[in-house]
């Protein structure tokens, strides 16, 4: 038994290393620092809950927190039911399907910086891509990336390109629904709606819950786009997110002990927000038995 | 019946053409900017064929002269982001196939715990453990290097085991335990029998950790310092210029060489993928 142990924790080493050195030790050294003032030049020292307090009157702070929320409630319901679609398209039997599959998941491998370029360029309002094809409609085009009351919108839509890896995973969990369960909806003459709300969706709820839960843990961290499309979060700071406010305040005004604390909310949000999203499922989650 | 059913077939192929003209749209456009002479990337209408095919752009943006930041030395961008990758790779499939090994199939105290625990920190967002991490960087002198880009890919990550570990428990334990019978050692057992048959789940990590290197942007953003240490996510930003002028047609051949190797590996390593994450399950 004890042979068991030490070969297990040998072969484990890696993780268990990484675990000590990359996710507890940083935790744990994250939340000291939020009780701190501290820099690259300067050591921590302790404050107490300065940073908490100042954080609850922090204009800015309360800003990227909505924007982060409501970047959030948009974006990961729609590029779940977006991903959820494209699957269950994937799944029919009809030809070309290894064509679609690819175009669908192609935009997943770009870059999400060069992504962000593309779509700074596409979504322009003078001469972008998009609004030549809404003014050939005749219709009056918004400004996506110059007005704060779109700049959210235009970043939910780009996130929608991104959602090949959860559409996979998708993909995979609907080609593990049994095919007899089908066939007994034929019998009882179950119309496409009816199959698809009473075989495909509860049998697929639990990659449902997973992907959500990715989402949203993805969601409330968004960065790389935006930094890139809409640098100092223009307009209006209408895309200034939690994890902009964090980056700036470690890296650009060397307010570490202050960011970390940024961090900390950041995390029990997160907590708070996937607990709630597996308490909730709790009840339509369906898993199988075996 | 029948009737129905090629109704519901034509409604299907109609849907995928519509969304996939959505999906390929910008694409496409990124392909025809890249080989349009400049004074045609801003036309209205937009023009879909340039009048002049530019492929010179490619080797324009290659060598390209920003003028705020200089040369742009885009085949030293590539270079390093291919080091950084290829290390990332082997220390991520190494480790992560060791450790689900370790959670799959060997038995020892505390096992399952522990990987609660494990699948529980994909929970922890990554700006969290930023400022910590970069002190510790920048404590062991690393900060400037790629060190604090690849050594963390030899420690595992959550998600990979939790990956692995769910395609290891398909294979049948029989096989296992007749190796042992014939005097394997467990190192042998993992080299000789489990390594060979999991190939198709330990190239999705291999995927997952390209695609994820590849494309890395904050972790060059903090880390990286001097211009010719920068990876391609992080030296594309120096083709877009603060105040307008921004050369598009030559931004979008560099973007296109950037986003190259992985389109090639995904047309080459597709089949395999999806299958991977098929038979991988996520539950």
């Amino acid at each position: 038994m004890k042979k068991d142990l030490r070969i297990g924790l040998l072969f484990a080493l890696p993780w268990i290393l990484g675990f000590i050195i990359f996710l507890a030790y940083p935790v744990l050294a994250s939340l000291y620092y939020s009780f701190t003032n501290f820099s690259i030049l300067r050591e921590p020292s302790y404050v107490g809950a300065d940073n908490y307090a100042e954080l609850a009157s922090d204009t800015v702070f309360h800003k990227a927190l909505i924007n982060t929320l409501i970047y959030a409630v948009g974006a990961v319901p729609l590029s779940t039911v977006v991903a959820i679609g494209l699957a269950m398209l994937l799944n029919t039997k009809v030809k070309g399907m290894s064509y679609y599959r690819t175009i669908f998941f192609l935009p997943s491998l770009v870059p999400m910086v060069a992504l962000g370029t593309l779509f700074l360029w596409i979504f322009n309002g003078d001469y972008g891509l998009l609004n030549e094809g809404i003014r050939a409609a005749n219709l009056e085009p918004p400004n996506w990336l110059g007005d704060p009351a779109w700049s959210k919108s235009t970043l939910m839509l780009i996130s929608m390109w991104g959602c090949g890896q959860a559409m996979v995973i998708y993909l995979a969990g609907l080609q593990n629904v049994p095919v007899s369960l089908y066939e007994a909806a034929d019998l009882d003459g179950a119309k496409l709606g009816k199959k698809i709300w009473n075989v495909t969706l509860p049998m697929l709820s639990p990659v449902i819950l997973f992907n959500v839960v990715m989402g949203i843990i993805g969601a409330l961290q968004v960065f790389a786009v935006p930094y890139v499309m809409f640098p100092g979060g223009a307009p209006a700071r209408s895309t200034y997110f939690i994890a902009s406010y964090l980056f700036d305040n470690a890296f650009q005004y060397q307010r570490m002990g202050y960011a970390s604390a940024v961090g900390w909310v950041m995390f029990i949000i997160t907590l708070v927000l996937t607990l709630l999203a597996l308490k909730m499922s709790d009840r339509h989650v369906h898993y199988e038995t075996e | 019946m029948g009737k129905r059913k090629q109704i519901q077939t034509a409604l299907t192929h109609v849907a995928l053409i519509l969304l996939s003209v959505v999906f390929a749209l910008p694409l496409l456009w990124m392909l025809s900017t890249s080989l349009k002479p400049i004074s045609e990337t801003l036309t209205t209408p937009p023009k879909w064929i340039p009048t002049e095919v530019m492929w010179s752009n490619y080797p324009d943006a290659i060598n390209y002269n920003s003028k705020q930041l200089g040369y742009i030395p885009f085949l030293v961008y590539m270079r390093n982001t291919v080091v950084v990758t290829i290390l990332c790779i082997v220390g991520s499939v190494t480790s992560n196939a060791l450790v689900a090994y370790s959670f799959s199939r060997l038995r020892w105290a505390g096992r399952d715990a522990f990987f609660g625990l494990t699948v529980a920190t994909m929970m922890i967002p990554f700006p969290v453990l930023m400022v910590p991490t970069f002190t510790l960087f920048r404590y062991l002198g690393w900060v400037g290097s790629f060190k604090p880009l690849w050594v963390p890919a030899f420690f595992a990550s959550a998600f990979s085991i939790f990956l692995l570990r769910q395609f290891f428990r398909t294979i049948p334990m029989e096989l296992s335990e007749a190796a042992k019978l014939d005097g394997c050692s467990e190192f042998r057992i993992f080299t000789d029998v489990i390594v060979p048959l999991a190939k198709p789940a330990l190239m999705v990590v291999a995927l997952f950790t390209f695609m994820g290197s590849w494309n890395d942007f904050l972790g060059p953003l903090i880390y990286l310092v001097d211009q010719n240490t920068f990876t391609l996510a992080l030296g594309l930003s120096a083709y877009q210029t603060q105040h307008g002028g921004t050369p598009w047609n030559l931004l979008m051949a560099a973007t296109l060489l950037v986003i190259l190797p992985i389109l090639i590996v995904f047309f080459f390593a597709q089949k395999l993928f999806i299958q991977g994450i098929a038979t991988s399950g996520f539950k």
